[in-house]
Order: C-alpha cells, then sequence, then structure tokens
C-alpha cells in the first residue's frame, strides 16, 4: 500500500484496511469542503465501475471500497485508487432539493437551549443559524436513509458525546462535530438533538428506499420553536 | 406452518444479510454466527443463505402445524415434545410437535432452519429483520408469541433421515482460544491503528477485555483498560464495516457486529477478522476475549480455510444423506 503515485493534488490520500475485504480512501484534508466532496463522489462512480469492486460509497472527505479478495489484493486496489484520485474532476452539480418542515427545541429537541447558552446565542438566533441555509447531503450512511449534511454553520458544531445516548426518535434534527443530520429511525447517537421534522427519510417500501442520495440538497424551515 | 409458543423480541429471521445496501445506509444485517446459520441449512441441503430463526432470548419455542424438517445448530438446548435432541442436528418434526430451546452450556445465538425455508417476502434483496429499519423478517420486528410463520414448500424431499442426523462439534469450526481460556479474535489494524498511544497499542493485545453488558446485533461493547490516543481526535465520518473495532472517547472498544452502522465518526483501531467474527458474536456478557493482530494475507488464509471447512461439512452431509437412503 505504499506506492505513491505522483499527486498533482496538495492533500496526501491515506489508504487503510477496513476488513479484508473493503479499504478506506481518505482524501487527506481535515476541513470539508464542496468540491472535494464532488470529486469523492466522482471518484466512487469511477471505482464502482472498476472489475472486482463491488461498491464504492462516498463518506465525508473519504470514501469506501468493497472488493473481491480474489481479484485485488490492498496494494493492488490501493494504487488503482490513487489512480483514480489522482485524475478524476468534481462531479457536475446536480441533484434534487428538499423541505424539512421542522419544530426545532421541545422533548425532541432538548438540547437546543444548551447548545444557545454554549454558543453565546439567543435561542431564535441559534435555530436562524441552523435553518437560513441550504445543505448538501454528501453522503449516506450510518442508518437507513440517514443524509450527512455539509454547510453547518462552524458556530454550531459541537463534538459528540462521549457516550452515546441510548434511544433517539425517526425524524430528530442533530448536530455532531462539524455536521448536521436529521434521525432517519429511531437508535442510539452520540449527536446533539435541537428539533424534529416529519420528512420520512427512509421507507423500505419505496424505491429507492433512502429519499436523500448524495448531491441533492436539504432546507430546514422552521415550523416552530418551543422551549 | 409453524406457532411460536414462547419468544422474546430479539428472536428474528435471518439470512446472510443484504450485499448491497451500504448505499441507502443499510446495514448488512443477516445471522450473527452465520457459521451456524449455514450448518443448518447444509443439514437440510438447501442454500446456505436460507432464511431462519435466530434465537437471542431462551427459552424459545414453537408448534409445527405441518410436518416438516428441521436442523438447530448453535448455542441452545434444543428438545423436541420433551426429547432432548443432541446439538447441531435435524430431525423430521411432525406436525403438533412442539420444539424447545433452552439456554445451552455456551453461546449466546441459536439457529433454527426449516426445510424450504421461512415463506416471508424479501426486501432489498434478503429476508433477514433490519431491527434499526423495522423492515425485513416477519414485519421487521421480532418473533412474539402466537404469530405463525409460513414455510415454503420444499423444492425437494431433504432427505433427513426420519431418526435423524447431525454433525459433531470436532468437524464443526471451533473458536479459537486462548491461553486464559477466553475467545481468541484475529484482527487487522484499522486507520487510525497508529494514533493511538503506544501502551494503548500494546494492551489492545495484550489484555483480556470482557463482553460488557451493553450487547446487541449492532455492536458489542467491550470493558477493560482505557484506550488512548496520543491527542483527541475528531474525524469526519466514514465507512463502516462488520467487525471495525471503534475506540470512543470513553477508551471502551465497540465491535461492530451484523448490524453495523454502515458509517461513523469514532477512530478505528483495528477490524476483526470475518473468519473470526462469528466466534466474538457467540462471547455472552461477561465471557472473556482477547485479540491477535494479523496481517491482511493471514486473513484472507483464515476466511478460506473457514469456507473450505463448511464446504466440507456440506459434502460431508450429502453424502450421508445419500447413504442412508441409498441403505433404505
Amino acid at each position: 500500500m505504499n506506492g505513491e503515485a505522483p499527486r498533482p493534488h496538495s492533500q496526501e490520500a491515506r489508504i487503510s484496511l477496513l476488513g479484508c475485504e473493503a479499504v478506506l480512501f481518505d482524501v487527506g484534508e481535515a476541513r470539508f469542503d464542496d468540491l472535494l466532496q464532488r470529486r469523492v463522489w466522482a471518484a466512487c462512480e469511477a471505482a464502482a465501475a472498476l472489475d472486482g469492486v463491488r461498491e464504492a460509497i462516498p463518506g465525508m472527505n473519504n470514501f469506501s471500497v468493497s472488493f473481491d479478495s480474489g481479484r485485488w489484493n490492498p496494494d493492488a486496489i490501493a494504487s488503482a485508487l490513487r489512480g483514480i484520485w489522482a485524475k478524476v474532476e468534481p462531479a457536475a452539480e446536480s441533484g434534487r432539493t428538499f423541505e424539512a418542515p421542522t419544530i426545532y427545541g421541545g422533548p425532541a429537541g432538548d438540547e437546543l437551549a444548551e447548545l444557545a447558552v454554549r454558543i453565546h446565542l439567543s435561542i431564535e438566533e441559534t435555530v436562524r443559524l441552523h435553518a437560513d441555509r441550504e445543505y448538501v447531503v454528501a453522503a449516506i450512511g450510518a442508518m437507513p436513509g440517514f443524509p450527512y449534511l455539509a454547510g453547518l454553520d462552524p458556530r454550531l458544531s459541537w463534538p459528540r458525546h462521549a457516550s452515546p445516548r441510548p434511544r433517539v426518535a425517526a425524524g430528530v434534527v442533530m448536530v455532531g462535530g462539524a455536521q448536521t443530520g436529521v434521525m432517519p429511525c429511531e437508535a442510539p447517537t452520540g449527536w446533539h438533538c435541537l428539533g424534529h421534522t416529519s420528512l420520512v427519510l427512509f421507507d423500505p417500501e419505496r424505491d429507492p428506499p433512502a429519499l436523500l442520495a448524495p448531491g441533492d440538497r436539504l432546507r430546514f424551515i422552521v415550523e416552530d420553536i418551543r422551549l | 406452518m409453524i406457532r411460536i409458543l414462547r419468544s422474546g423480541p430479539l428472536n428474528t429471521i435471518q439470512d446472510l444479510g443484504r450485499a448491497e445496501g451500504r448505499r441507502w445506509g443499510v446495514s448488512r444485517a443477516g445471522a450473527m454466527d452465520p457459521v451456524a446459520l449455514r450448518t443448518a441449512n447444509a443439514l437440510l441441503g438447501q442454500e446456505a443463505g436460507e432464511a431462519a430463526i435466530e434465537v437471542a432470548i431462551f427459552p424459545f419455542e414453537l408448534r409445527f402445524e405441518t410436518d416438516c424438517a428441521v436442523a438447530v445448530t448453535g448455542a441452545g438446548a434444543a428438545s423436541l415434545d420433551g426429547r432432548a435432541m443432541p446439538a447441531n442436528w435435524a430431525v423430521r418434526a411432525s406436525a403438533g410437535q412442539t420444539l424447545t430451546l433452552d439456554q445451552g452450556p455456551r453461546g449466546a445465538f441459536s439457529y433454527v432452519a426449516f426445510a424450504g425455508g421461512l415463506d416471508v417476502p424479501e426486501r432489498l434483496g434478503s429476508r433477514a429483520t433490519d431491527l434499526k429499519g423495522s423492515f425485513g423478517g416477519a414485519g421487521g420486528k421480532g418473533l412474539s408469541t402466537g404469530q405463525t410463520l409460513a414455510l415454503r414448500p420444499s423444492v425437494q424431499e431433504s432427505g433427513v433421515p426420519v431418526e435423524g442426523y447431525g454433525v459433531s462439534f470436532s468437524a464443526l469450526p471451533a473458536r479459537r482460544m486462548g491461553v486464559h481460556g477466553e475467545t481468541r479474535v484475529r484482527a487487522i489494524a484499522a486507520a487510525e491503528w497508529g494514533a493511538f498511544t503506544d501502551e494503548a497499542q500494546r494492551i489492545f493485545e495484550g489484555s483480556i477485555w470482557t463482553v460488557s453488558r451493553e450487547v446487541n446485533r449492532t455492536g458489542y461493547r467491550l470493558s477493560g483498560p482505557s484506550l488512548g490516543m496520543r491527542m483527541p481526535l475528531e474525524l469526519l465520518s466514514h465507512g463502516l464495516v462488520p467487525g471495525v473495532v471503534q475506540v470512543p472517547p470513553s477508551g471502551q472498544p465497540i465491535v461492530q457486529m451484523a448490524d453495523a452502522n454502515t458509517a461513523g465518526g469514532y477512530p478505528k483501531i483495528a477490524t476483526v477478522i470475518t473468519a473470526d467474527l462469528w466466534a466474538l458474536a457467540q462471547a455472552r456478557s461477561g465471557e472473556a476475549v482477547s485479540f491477535e493482530l494479523v496481517s491482511w494475507e493471514e486473513a484472507i488464509g483464515a476466511a478460506r480455510e473457514l469456507d473450505r471447512r463448511l464446504q466440507d461439512i456440506d459434502n460431508a452431509l450429502r453424502a450421508a444423506r445419500e447413504r442412508l437412503q441409498a441403505a433404505r
């Protein structure tokens, strides 16, 4: 995995094994960037087209590729992915726009007030920082239909809980680290809860089952703020 | 048809899981112990990934409403109408008979497979229950008392002898045991291995970990000495697979299991290899586990060796059925 291909880009990609039949390709940039992510989507598409590659799934500033171990070894897949990354152009802007009617605060958003105190803003100002913008779906993962949304105001960034909260309901709007997202189903999470939306993100009877896909845009619409 | 007489909500229908749901954030799901599931289906001479009942909560009891060959593998101690069945055994059950599974001396999961398979619809390419997304299996939920499940008609005669037959423990893949009697699992270093302190790297491999009470199909939290990092790391979300050992800021590792989240943000110290993940899945709360780091080549070798063992079992059972049939 140490065969270094020439890189026209400044960041050094890091490739690591994710078990026997998958690798994680980290583009080597700590800050999320829209243009970089569009290269990640394009690289995923190119990687998925390789013979013996099962899936290539975007993360945030990274993507994971599962491969047939009869066809690829870690060195070979690493150099193939480095080759793709060196050449790949950002995917064209595309995607649909969705609106998520949201009730901020209340029992489902019980950490909103704490966040406001934390960043020395009023609750209304905190909500406005979250709702008054368009987020880009950078990746889908963690839970069925869960969107990793890019575009969070850095002031709302909040390190995840040291230990996950055991149960958070579907539809809960959250922040975790520098990211925001919506809970698609009831599950544990280390993220902080700010509100609740009625948007249904996952339905196994729907084709595709996930409402959102990488490249889509999402806007939170303030329905109410409750204390 | 079968009728569930006693069950807990964590007893679910599982097969070998969903291969390609990650793009939608859908976990693989499937049997926690695929070795036991495959053995159960091999006993019935059917597809390795035919859906079966995964029993995690004992006692579990069902009644046959129709005649059906049935195989039971894994942790539990099974009896048919009160008569104990040997472990890893298949019999022809008759309508009206009751199958009971009690907690056995070892292991966490049992599998009950039926000739022909359970007649539940495929969802996103699998019959496995996805408890997180509430779909698959029987309505996306665990089995409950009184529930009935339809069986698909057997394509062919299962060949299971009337008197029953089984696989001996010595023929089955065994968990690897460490010097302290702990379950020893092999793992490959993961992305953040080098970001852990030298001491953390040493204790990860050198310590005996205890399976905590916080275990479910998504992950097993282990307890032991705290694994520290050279500096705190807040990562952007990235892909996960079953077997990944995450270390949240608490320093206590969580191993992602069959219902592994498809992405997460905690640092990853290692990934348990596929060939050993079933053995970890069968470790109960309070049991001891240790890790051994191996190379990719060793991990692949172990996976192929396990496949060969299961193929050998399948072949031996097929030969046994043919022998018994010829003798009849």
